[in-house]
């Protein structure tokens, strides 16, 4: 009787124990590339070939996790970011990638760059069941929770830029001619969707022409001569960075003045106003959701205080006037709310459920932009305000806009 | 009855090359062991290097054994990359079956090619592929095709299980069915190859190369050996396409740029013109030292890269084969 009663007791004790255990197994929870003091994250970026421009992004990111990290982490735990170079190649995303989740065991891949890069990769990182959180591309089909719920964006999508542009031609101007300019991808092909679904019926006879370039393409001059002498009094940029410098400085040689629309991909003050000259760039307007770094008002805020206190510490070769900069700063600072949020159930799972369940404001975003997501909403930011180039910086001119 | 003049004649001109038996069986069982002992992302980039290998062979093939040059390869390798993604995406076809399919389409393609490219010679004929290497991508992208080709969207493709008998036996994954697939083709292109070079085709190949001159006024066709040595380079480099494929299960017209045209080329210089095995060093080294410079330097890996090259190139003039040539003498001399 007594040693049976002690039986008991022993084993009530260890299924005790057991039970204890278990619940503190299922508060800590890891996926790979997790430990009780590191998180692994991966990243491709083309820091060589033709969009090299974009490597700035890929930098500020790992500098501000360099910020994370040295004020303690995230829960106590460290970000190694893995950043390689892909030259923006797709077989060498795929390559690049497989490294990162076979190799380098990496929780997730986030803000990986390019449209065709991110494509190469999408089924595989579906099927392999690993996030591929908060692509760097505007693309429309990185929001398909149903079919791909292993992929998320991040910036407003392309065709929701190309729409509230269409809102504000149809708004603000008096018989328009529509000449557009449009990089020859998904990218290009995406605004201008947007800008036709939102122009509606009258799509047909408001745009007097379409010229598009390739991205291997030196110069896009002989675009910009055809869209001058179709008549169009609008002209709707949609280019990148170096190609936009091109078309600006290419506008006002041939003393051609329509009302210039610049897709945000390219509205930088550091990489493209600034090359294509200041006074050129006067009066071109462009949509925005996170504040210009170069704007005396921004300059004001506390935001931008803390953004270039960061910057000075962290990222001292950054240059002060980069929008890249700014981007990077808060996809990495939406990274981190994630990893937050997931406390110490870090496993991809998780990852994703807590990346669908976003609700969060953000120093440098623009007053009135937030972002959103849910299970069935994979577009994180869908607002976005009008701002114009006035040769120094980006005024606002009208209220943040929503794209429905 | 032979006589001493005789016996000293180069043998491959007589009786032909012969293959050294040891080395090449050894190569193939290290060959077909080698993805059990590596990871799954080891025998995915061996893979990449066995199909560079293959389109490098084609490469050279055309100008290392034929004279002529080739800037557009990249775009044999994109037409047969599209012709096994069609293939699989749009009709369905078993994946195994397209890998010759698109070698077929780029012979033809790179036949018809040759054949007004007859009239070009060494940098005219550089600047005429270039402008094939180049209009590929556009091509692909134009809306014209889009409902075939899926525009700059590109294509997915995705490959059948791992036959069940393999699995079940050895546990193979994909990669390495995959890497064996891919090797087997090339030591089957290779084989052609040595064959091919060392017939009566392949000497007037070299003949052409040499002196066409004096190659037409013995009575070989140069036209016509021209214009199939381009088909047959198209082959190579359509088969090594429609492998790579399959291989990273996705197809977009910015994968073939021109870029790739002079990643080819480079493989091919580095790993010997004139010389079969050359392709494999070629391969590998086109993979690796863009990595490798990226470790040294991410910011300046082009830089890195380019300093690479020169040192190889000044170190070994004739291409990496060459320099194991040349080590293989002076050890003769030493014993």
């Amino acid at each position: 009787m007594n040693t049976g009663r002690k039986l008991t007791l022993a084993l009530a004790g260890i299924a005790a124990i057991g039970l204890v255990a278990g619940t503190a197994a299922a508060e800590k929870k890891y996926g790979p590339g997790v430990t009780d003091t590191n998180i692994k994250l991966g990243n491709t970026n083309p820091y060589s070939g033709p969009a090299a421009a974009y490597g700035t992004i890929g930098k500020a990111i790992t500098a501000y996790f360099k910020k994370v990290n040295k004020e303690g982490g995230v829960n106590g735990r460290m970000i190694e970011f893995i950043s390689l170079d892909d030259g923006y190649s797709p077989p060498k995303t795929k390559e690049q990638t497989r490294k990162l989740v076979e190799q380098e065991d990496v929780l997730l891949i986030f803000q990986g760059l390019g449209t065709p890069t991110n494509s190469a990769i999408h089924n595989y990182m579906n099927k392999k069941k690993v996030p591929q959180l908060f692509v760097a591309t505007g693309a429309t089909k990185w929001g398909d929770p149903e079919n791909y719920p292993w992929t998320m964006g991040w910036q407003p999508s392309y065709q929701t830029e190309g729409k509230l542009f269409g809102a504000y031609i149809l708004e603000n101007v008096k018989d328009p001619k529509i000449g557009i300019l449009f990089q020859n991808d998904d990218y290009g092909k995406d605004y201008v969707t947007g800008l036709k679904a939102k122009l509606g019926d009258k799509a047909a006879t408001m745009i007097v022409a379409e010229e598009s370039y390739e991205v291997t393409d030196p110069t896009i001059n002989s675009q910009i001569i055809k869209l001058k002498s179709s008549g169009a009094n609008v002209f709707f940029n949609v280019s990148t960075p170096k190609f936009a410098a091109q078309a600006i400085k290419k506008v006002r040689e041939l003393n051609w003045d329509p009302l210039f629309l610049n897709n945000s991909v390219s509205n930088t003050v550091g990489s493209v106003y600034k090359p294509a000259g200041l006074e050129n760039s006067k009066g071109i307007i462009s949509l925005q959701y996170y504040m210009d770094p170069t704007s005396p008002e921004t300059q004001e805020t506390e935001a931008y205080k803390k953004w270039k206190a960061w910057m000075t510490e962290y990222n001292p070769d950054g240059d002060l006037l980069s929008s890249f900069n700014v981007f990077g700063y808060l996809a990495a600072q939406t990274m981190v709310q994630v990893l937050e949020q997931a406390g110490d159930n870090l496993t991809r799972e998780n990852i994703m459920k807590e990346a669908a369940n976003l609700n969060m404001e953000m120093d440098m975003l623009l007053p009135g932009v937030t972002i959103e997501t849910s299970p069935t909403d994979f577009y994180p930011i869908e607002k976005m305000m009008p701002v114009q180039f006035d040769g120094e910086r980006l005024v606002s001119i009208g209220e943040v806009v929503s794209a429905d | 009855m032979t006589t001493d003049v005789e016996t000293k004649v180069d043998p491959r001109l007589t009786s032909g090359a012969r293959i050294n038996v040891k080395w090449v069986a050894v190569f193939v069982i290290l060959g077909v062991l080698f993805p059990f002992f590596i990871d799954g992302y080891t025998s995915f980039q061996m893979t990449l290097t066995i199909i560079y290998a293959i389109a490098i062979l084609g490469l050279n093939l055309l100008t290392g054994f034929n004279g002529q040059f080739s800037l557009g390869h990249s775009a044999f390798y994109a037409i047969g990359a599209y012709t096994a993604a069609i293939l699989v995406y749009h009709l369905d076809f078993p994946v195994y079956v397209t890998i010759p399919i698109g070698g077929v389409v780029c012979f033809v393609a790179g036949f018809l090619f040759g054949l007004p490219a007859l009239r070009l010679n060494g940098l005219y004929l550089a600047l005429a592929t270039f402008a094939l290497a180049v209009a590929v991508p556009q091509i692909l992208k134009s809306s014209h095709l889009e409902g075939l080709t899926g525009g700059v969207q590109g294509l997915d493709i995705f490959r059948p299980d791992v036959p069940e008998v393999l699995v079940n036996t050895f546990a193979m994954t994909m990669d390495q069915w995959w890497y064996l697939i891919s090797f087997g083709i090339m030591l089957l292109l290779f084989w052609a190859a040595w064959n091919l070079i060392n017939s009566r085709s392949g000497r007037a190949m070299m003949a052409i190369r040499d002196n066409p001159i004096a190659a037409q006024s013995m009575g070989i066709n140069t036209s016509l050996y021209k214009s199939l040595t381009f088909g047959v380079s198209a082959f190579y480099t359509g088969i090594a396409g429609a492998l790579a494929a399959i291989v990273i299960e996705f197809v977009a017209p910015d994968s073939f740029t021109f870029q790739l045209s002079i990643l080819l080329f480079i493989g091919l210089v580095v790993g010997g013109t004139g010389s079969i095995w050359g392709a494999i060093f070629g391969g590998l080294f086109i993979l690796m030292v863009p990595n490798i410079a990226e470790e040294v330097s991410t910011g300046l890996s082009y830089a890195v890269f380019g300093v690479i090259l020169i040192l190889v190139i000044y170190v070994m003039p004739s291409g990496i084969v060459g320099l194991v040539d040349i080590l293989k003498v002076r050890l003769k001399k030493k014993l």
